[in-house]
Order: C-alpha cells, then structure tokens, then sequence
C-alpha cells in the first residue's frame, strides 16, 4: 500500500544526531515498536497492517535507512544503540513491546537487554548479531545485485516490489537512497554481522518470541539454539515454513498470527 | 615527461581454464593454483625486470599493493621498493601503495616509507590510494561506509607525522596515540611528493587538487575510458584556481613495442589476452560493496545511462585481442607508431607523468626486457621532451635534483 494514500497512517520526524528520521504510526491500543531489516521501510508493509489491526505500531526509520537523510556520526555500536534508543524516545513511550526483523532484531535485543525497563515483550525475528566462526551466516555485502532479493526472500518478487520506486519518488534520488540503506546496514554490520551480542543476551530478562524462516539463507539453523539459550527470560521458538530471511516480507499473515498469539498469551 | 617502468608483478601461471573453473582471481581465488617455488624465480625475474628500467633510463619505477590477488604478488610493495633502494642508483621509486586504511597505527606507512627515502638517497614517491574494494573492504575486513574518512584521518596523521619536529598527540576517531614521534623522518622536506591513484571519484580529484598531489588514473581500459576522468580531474583544478600543469597529473597505459607491427600483434596477443581474459576475472560480488563509492559518484552515475566500465563489463566474457587493441587497451605496434599514439594520448590527457606496463600477464623475462628495450631506445627518445621546459615538475622526488645516493661499496 502507497503510504502516502494511506489517511490512517501518521507520519513525524525525530532527530537524532541532528538527523530528522522519519517515524510511521498506525493503529490505536497498546504500543509496539517496529524496527526493519535490510533495505528498511521504503513503503508501508502488508505485514504492519497486520500488527496494526490490533495494536498501535510504530517504526521508526533507522538513520540511513528511507525516510532519513544521511547515516550521521554512527561509528560504533554503542552510536547505533543510543540512536536507536532516541528514536524510541522520540515517539513518547514509557514503554512498548519491540520487534525486530533481521538487522533490526539485532538492535531490539540489545535495546532490551540494556534499558529493560523500556522493553515489554520482546519479538525477535530472523534476529543477527552472532556469528559463528563454525557455522558462519552468510554474506549479505558480497552479492550481485540480482542475487540478493533471492539471499533474503524466499520469495524474491517480493523484496523487489518492496525495495522499487515508489510512486512519484525522483528515480535519482531513489537510487540514493536505496543504496545508502545497504551502506547504512554495512556501517552497522560490517564484516561478519557480529555485533557482539552474544556476551549480552544473559541480559535479555523479557520475555521473548524467536521466529525464524525456515527457509533462511543468511543464518544458519545452529543460530536459534543460541538465541534460545542465552536469552535469559522465557522464549518460545516459531519457525515458520516457507519464509526466507525477511520473514515480514514473505509470510506476513502466518508471522502476525504468531505475534499476536505471542503478545497476548504473555498478556495474560 | 617522465615515464615510469610500472610493475603489477602477475603470478603467470593461472591455468588456461581459469576463465571456466574459477570465479575470481581476487579474493577468493584458489590458494592451490599458488606455486611458491615458482613465485621464488618470479619475484627475482620481476626485481631483475624493474632494475633493467631503471637502468635503461626510465625516470622512475613503480610498484603498487594488492590483496588476496592473482595478478599483484605484491601485498607489500614497500619490501620491493626497499630493494629497488639498494639495487638502483637514480631512478624515482614510485610506491603506488599504500592503501592507508589499512594499517594500524598507520604510522606504520610513515615509518616505512621514511624508511625507503632515507636508504634510496629522497627518491621515493609515496603513493596514497585508497584502495579497491576487494583489496581494502573484502581482504583487509575493512567497513566500505567509513574507509575514506579513515584514510583521510590516517593521510593527515602521516602528513604530521612526516612534518611536526616535536613529539605530538593525535585523537583521531580511527587512531589514538598519546606519543608520535616517528623515527627515521624523510630526507625531503616537508616531505615525499604524494600521489594518489584513483578512477571516478570527485571528492579524490578534489583532494589532489586542494592538497596540491597528483592525481594518477590508473585504469586498465586505455585513454578513452580515462579521458572523461582526467577531464574531471583537470576540471576540479581549474575550480580550485590552480594551473593545469601536466605533471599534476598521471596516466597508466599498456604498451607492446616490437621492430614491426605484425611482430608485436604476434608476440603480445598472449599476454594481453592472458591479462584481459585471467587477471581481471573479477566476481562481480567483490566489485560493489555499499559505501565504497561515494553518494556523489552513486548519484551521478544514477543520473546518467552510461555502458559499463571497468571490470563490470568484462563480468561474463573476456574482451578479444581486437578489441583490446580498438579500444586502446593495449597501445602495439613498431616504436614510431607507438611513440606518435603515446605522444598524442599524453598531450589529449594532459599528463605529464605517464606510467608504463611494459610487462604484463603471462610475458617472460625475455619479451619483457625485449619490450623494455625497445621502449627505451626507440619510443622515449621520440616523447620525453613533451611538456619539459614549458612547465616545472614540482611532484618529483628532491633528493633526484641534486643526486645524494650513498656510496654503496
């Protein structure tokens, strides 16, 4: 859906590092924060309307990501924490549940385990931020353009139609922007993914739902185990067949169910 | 003008199935294909090859820094260049390396290169490249998105390590040192002419020209691929209120002399297309990571409908011999025609530093020094007048201008 049709959607910014970021709102209830994996949110989602329909959803673009200008001053993690920490911030929440797809996860789970009383329930799906010398992830960097939407979409249209020109954006700046979205995820990434958040998930006290495709190309199988494990508060695996890494992208129904199941079982 | 002896120093053994059987000659290419045995005779052939340049009266001869890599045997081109110090006498040694985001402290490259200056009497050229993508992001781990900023920090810490007589401390965001204080300094003062290799970037044409370094194109796609680079270039000089002095400026050409036309095309076709064929089969995956090119070359590459350049163009079928030749890649031929063509590119260009792959791909010592020969005795009488005596060179070594070679006994 054009996010620009979509009168039930509410649009503001919020600096951070002197950068305006783009935050996306929709739907009314309890507050969940979204945060997106590669190639961000360059248009609304099937997968929010989803979240939306019960709950008010809230993403906040990342800095780099479509809907901020520029990367900024982000040279170590701990940058990226505190600007993703802003965003949060920014949408006035004293507190929220938090998701995360991909990259996203891997800054949703650091955001819980180092403002615990910010985060919930956590929500991690697809989450990087380990590597294993043994049974190493893939390398999202060294692709040819036209392998990449098939590395993290099980299916690869889908990544397309999500990452193309949106309607009525200048194809320059568009093509800008879209390649300072990949930068953005190298600068945070770069080399190996490895964000250091294995010595940190002891840290994770919330209550947290893994979901994994199960047709994920980027992390292997052996990761969820370790999510599993080293999260300290309770966790419920879901991995969900016929999804690909960005699993909000390719089975957005099946993955909300799961959510929601989630979200209102640790509810009550 | 100066003409520079430029070697890439190819391993010249890839197997003729490479094309087929192996997807990239850099990065991952098959460390089983690598005979050090082999690489024992071809590191000296390659040190006897750069000697015989120099002395046959080339102005200089360049080494230059690859990673992981097929066709550069040099990850370290300081150890060749150091050589060169002892074994050469007045030959300019032009470090086309190093790639300064790589080291850490980067002190290290100050040190060395002091090193190299203070041993060869002030001859050396401190080369200041960025670095390729599949060198410096994918061989050296080092992150596309803050590589330039990284090597800008590292550029002015070596400038002030090279130049500050007193012990002094750097905050940079990359290195932090209580204590520089390097020991050797350089013999030239301030310090060793700088020049930078590069292709499309505007914001390097726009550093050398501020900073007053020479730019080097140092393409493998010949004189029309370069001409829109130096056109660039000469124009951010112009913008920056300085004068288009050619030796401001540096161009890479292959070149295969031979007594006639048809003995070149017979004698250079095989290493020009084991070269163009093996060398540059480059997988497309190491060639692009995110960041690496500037968001300024991103937008105005997005804003144009150009064909593909480099080796992006060669991703799936090697260029034939003809083609090599039509598009300039390779300037053959007899020395008259190959002195006129070389004369011509170089006054079209503008450059007054033109560097020279008088050996390239799988070609032995024997054609090599025949190359070289020729080059010397029959092409370089015919261009080296070109821009001296109209402009000053000020981007050669000093210690060259008045000779302080030790006596080596």
């Amino acid at each position: 859906m054009s996010a620009a049709l979509d009168a039930a959607l509410r649009t503001y910014t919020v600096t951070v590092n002197e950068q305006p970021c783009r935050v996306w709102e929709k739907g009314e209830g309890s507050p969940l924060v979204f945060l997106a994996g590669f190639g961000g949110l360059p248009r609304w989602t099937e997968c929010l309307d989803h979240v939306a329909a019960s709950r008010r959803v809230i993403t906040p673009s990342l800095p780099g990501f479509p809907g901020s200008a520029a990367i900024g001053p982000l040279y170590t993690h701990l940058d990226w924490l505190l600007a993703t920490r802003d965003l949060i911030a920014g949408a006035q929440l004293e507190r929220c549940d938090l998701m995360g797809v991909s990259l996203g996860a891997a800054l949703a789970a650091d955001i819980a385990a180092l403002w615990p009383d910010l985060v919930d329930r956590l929500v991690l799906v697809s989450a990087l931020g380990l590597f294993d010398e043994n049974d190493p992830s893939a390398d999202p960097f060294a692709q040819r353009p036209d392998e990449l939407p098939q590395l993290l979409c099980m299916h690869p249209e889908r990544y397309v139609a999500h990452t193309a020109l949106p309607e009525g954006t200048d194809p320059v700046e568009w093509t800008v922007a879209a390649t300072r979205a990949k930068e953005a995820a190298a600068r945070l990434l770069w080399p190996l993914g490895d964000t250091g958040l294995a010595g940190r998930l002891n840290r994770i006290g919330q209550e947290t739902l893994l979901v994994w495709g199960a047709e994920d190309r980027i992390i292997p199988a052996s990761y969820r185990a370790r999510f599993a494990s080293g999260i300290s508060g309770r966790t419920q695996v879901e991995v969900i067949e016929g999804a690909g890494h960005l699993v909000d992208l390719d089975a957005p129904a099946k993955l909300v169910q799961r959510v929601d199941t989630f979200l209102s079982r640790a509810q009550s | 003008m100066k003409l520079l002896w430029f070697h890439l120093m190819p391993y010249t053994d890839l197997p003729e199935d490479f094309r087929e059987k192996h997807p990239s000659v850099w990065v991952d290419i098959d460390s089983r294909l690598f005979d050090p045995v082999r690489a024992h005779t071809l590191y000296n052939d390659f040190i006897d090859e750069l000697e015989y340049a120099a002395e046959l009266g080339f102005d200089g001869v360049c080494v230059n820094e690859h990673h992981a890599n097929g066709y550069g045997l040099m990850p370290s081109p300081n150890l060749i260049a150091s050589a060169l110090a002892r074994s050469t006498r007045n030959a300019a040694l032009c470090v086309m390396g190093n790639s300064l985001a790589l080291y850490n402290p980067p002190l290290r490259v100050a040190e060395e290169m002091a090193m190299i200056d203070c041993i060869s009497g002030g001859r050396l050229i401190a080369g200041f490249p960025l670095g390729t993508p599949m060198d410096t992001t994918f061989a050296y781990g080092q992150n596309p998105s803050t590589l330039r900023e990284k090597y800008d920090e590292a550029r002015r810490l070596i400038l002030q390590a090279w130049t500050e007589p007193d012990p002094f401390t750097f905050n940079g965001k990359f290195t932090k040192l209580r204590y520089v204080n390097i020991w050797p300094r350089p013999i030239q003062r301030p310090h060793p002419p700088i020049w930078v290799p590069g292709g499309g970037a505007r914001e390097t044409w726009a550093m050398c020209a501020r900073e007053g370094y020479v730019f080097a194109a140092l393409s493998y796609f010949g004189f029309e691929a370069s001409r829109g680079v130096l056109g660039g270039y000469w124009q951010e000089i112009e913008r920056h209120g300085r004068q288009r002095n050619p030796f401001q400026a540096g161009y890479l050409q292959f070149v295969g002399v031979a007594e006639t036309r048809t003995e070149a095309m017979a004698l250079y076709r095989e290493p020009a297309e084991y070269f163009y064929g093996r060398c540059l089969r480059v997988d497309p995956r190491y060639t692009a990571p995110p960041g690496y090119t500037t968001e300024s070359s991103v937008r105005l590459a997005a804003s144009q409908t150009r064909p593909l350049q480099g080796v992006s163009q060669f991703k799936d079928r090697a260029p034939t011999f003809q083609e090599i030749l039509e598009r300039g890649y390779l300037v053959a031929g007899e020395p008259d025609e190959v002195a006129a063509r070389l004369r011509q590119i170089a006054a079209d260009l503008n450059v007054g530093q033109l560097m020279l792959l008088l050996q390239f791909g799988n070609m032995d010592k024997a054609l090599t020094r025949y190359n070289t020969r020729l080059f010397a005795e029959r092409v370089m009488p015919q261009i080296a007048d070109l821009f001296e005596g109209q402009w000053e060179d000020h981007w050669w070594p000093a210690g060259l201008k008045k000779p302080t070679s030790a006596e080596v006994v």
